[in-house]
């Protein structure tokens, strides 16, 4: 056992990934994952969350980089990883003529240290459907379902692709609480999501895909803290942008006109707030549309989205 | 260090191969394809077989029965039935789902082939006992050699649905994607018509069709008609035939769905 496996349970370097087309769905990533730490990849459709993720967990071997999953390499060892690893597929298949018990009897007995079936079941709340078949299931049991086989095997590391994509609220809130629970007792979970406040609220880092490489990482709070707050507000009748106080001095660092929208990008947002309404007090003039919003993880996404936009 | 690999795998064998065991037992069209067919048909077959001229080339009307019956139960309980479970899991994702866990690829595909092969071993055994019974077909002459032949083609029957699953889209067009070789098989490796009242010339291309060695196994070892010689000849096709189509399932197999 080297080192490394217990600092970095995860360790993904210049990863790529070309499918037969040609396409290039993961163009050179590099992240690590430590023990016990829950890693969030966010990213729009076709950003290349799954195709990353497929990769770690020994699917499909790398056009290029490397992937170490508790030290070795998924694709290659795979009898030295699977074991530890539980995954839960972003589409999970499960014959739709088994019953809940069936299903997880079956994968019990494929799994070299399971837990109880029914304790599984029971962790996501599918202890009394064991005997329905899975075809009779709703989307969110199945998914439900696709999580207690990823835990059946008291995984180390936990591979989560969209898995509360399909749920409910409560549904959601339960997911995120057993997966709480999971890495307060040293599970380190990866996992993929589109929900941003799922991002927020779950994931101790995160890293934002766009078009196959890492636009930006860091915990939720410091990839905020790298987006600008924004001011928004309509123009005043009668008035011209060059009208406003001179933004540098209101540390705005960015400025966009909409039609008589104006949008203000700014690091310092009470300074430029202040400034601003100080301004409009002043010349007695409304803002109407007035919006003042401190960075978010929407901001940051949004932001990134939108390069995708201006470029295309 | 190999019991102590094989055993893990025995074990994940085995669920597996319950489990679809199970899925077999609740396919209600795979279940009467497989019970029906193999033994109703060389009932219904033999006004025709009372028909052929069997004396002339030194054959009687109970090996030629128990040929066809073993040989669609090749046919309807092992291939046509394997390609679709090998195509339907596939296209619910539950082949990609496999995968992701501690089974090994050659494990999937063999613990979803067992149920079948072991109903096409069955039927085999239950079709030899009742056509010495019912038809006098006679005890076999070569046992050893019909045994092989049983186990050679129904192993290859497997690997043949696993290469044909690859090229099969959805579970509907696998009755298209397998008819070539349940077609050639039943005209040409001596299942529906006996390959001795073939043409000479022709009977001795078909010698080299898929299923034909094991079929000769069968009914070579029945009669007792077959040379050491020919038999090594129908073990060694047989085997090239099997170990080209595992190279190909291999090579080729979609694990996933086309999308």
């Amino acid at each position: 056992m080297d080192i490394s496996e217990h600092e970095h349970v995860i360790e993904v370097t210049d990863l790529r990934r070309v499918y037969g087309g040609g396409f290039e769905a993961v163009r050179g990533i590099t992240f690590s994952v430590g023990r016990g730490e829950i890693f969030a990849l966010l990213g729009t459709n076709g950003a290349g969350k799954t195709s990353t993720v497929e990769l770690l967990e020994g699917l499909a071997r790398p056009a290029g980089g490397r992937v170490r999953v508790l030290g070795h390499d998924p694709y290659g060892e795979r009898a030295a990883v699977r074991p530890r690893t539980g995954v839960m597929l972003q589409e999970g298949g499960f014959p739709s003529e088994l019953t809940v018990a069936e299903t997880a009897r079956m994968w019990a007995g494929c799994v070299s240290r399971a837990r109880p079936e029914l304790e599984a079941l029971e962790l996501v709340g599918l202890g009394g459907r064991a005997g329905v078949r899975v075809k009779q299931l709703s989307g969110g049991e199945r998914r439900r379902l696709d999580l207690a086989l990823a835990l059946l095997g008291e995984p180390e590391v936990l591979f989560l692709d969209e898995p509360t994509t399909g749920l409910d609220a409560e549904g959601r809130r339960d997911t995120w609480e057993l997966v709480r629970a999971l890495r307060d007792t040293g599970t380190t979970v990866l996992l993929t999501t589109h929900y941003l406040e799922e991002a927020e609220g779950l994931a101790d880092r995160l890293a934002i895909l766009h078009e196959g490489r890492i636009a930006t990482t860091g915990t939720p709070d410091e990839v905020t803290a790298a987006q600008p707050s924004r001011i928004s507000f309509r123009l005043p009748d009668g008035y011209f942008l060059g009208d406003l106080p001179p933004l540098g001095a209101l540390g705005v660092c960015g400025h966009e006109l909409a039609g008589r929208v104006v949008q203000l990008r700014t690091r310092e947002l009470q300074r430029a707030a202040t400034g601003l309404l100080v301004w409009a007090e002043a010349a007695r003039v409304e803002l109407r549309g007035l919006d003042v919003r401190s960075a978010s993880l929407e901001e940051a996404f949004l932001g990134i989205a939108r390069e995708r936009e201006v470029a295309a | 260090m190999s019991t102590l690999a094989l055993a893990p795998a025995g074990r994940r064998l085995r669920a597996l191969a319950g489990a679809e065991l199970t899925l077999l037992g609740r396919n209600r069209s795979a279940v009467t394809t497989a019970l029906l067919l193999p033994l109703a048909l060389p009932f219904s077959v033999r006004p025709a077989v009372d028909q052929m001229d069997l004396g002339g080339v030194g054959l009687s009307a109970g090996t030629v029965m128990l040929t066809a019956a073993i040989g669609f139960s090749f046919l309807f309980s092992v291939y046509t039935s394997l390609v679709g479970a090998f195509v339907s899991r596939r296209e619910e994702l539950v082949l990609k789902r496999l995968r992701t866990g501690e089974l090994h690829d050659p494990e999937i595909l063999a613990g979803t082939a067992l149920p079948a092969l072991c109903l096409g071993l069955a039927q085999s055994l239950v079709l030899s006992v009742g056509c010495v019974l019912l038809l006098d077909a006679g005890a076999p002459r070569a046992p050893y050699l019909t045994v092989l032949g049983v186990l050679s083609g129904l192993v290859l029957c497997a690997a043949l649905a696993a290469l044909t699953a690859t090229f099969t889209r959805t579970v509907e067009s696998a009755q298209v994607t397998a008819s070539p070789v349940v077609f050639i098989s039943m005209i040409g490796s001596g299942i529906a018509i006996p390959t001795e009242i073939l043409p000479d010339r022709l009977a001795s291309v078909c010698e080299f069709l898929p299923l034909s060695p094991a079929v000769r196994l069968v009914s070579g070892g029945w009669s007792g008609h077959l040379s050491a010689y020919e038999a090594l000849g129908a073990v060694a096709t047989t085997l090239a035939w099997t170990l080209l189509a595992v190279f190909a399932v291999r090579r080729w197999f979609r694990w996933e769905p086309r999308r």
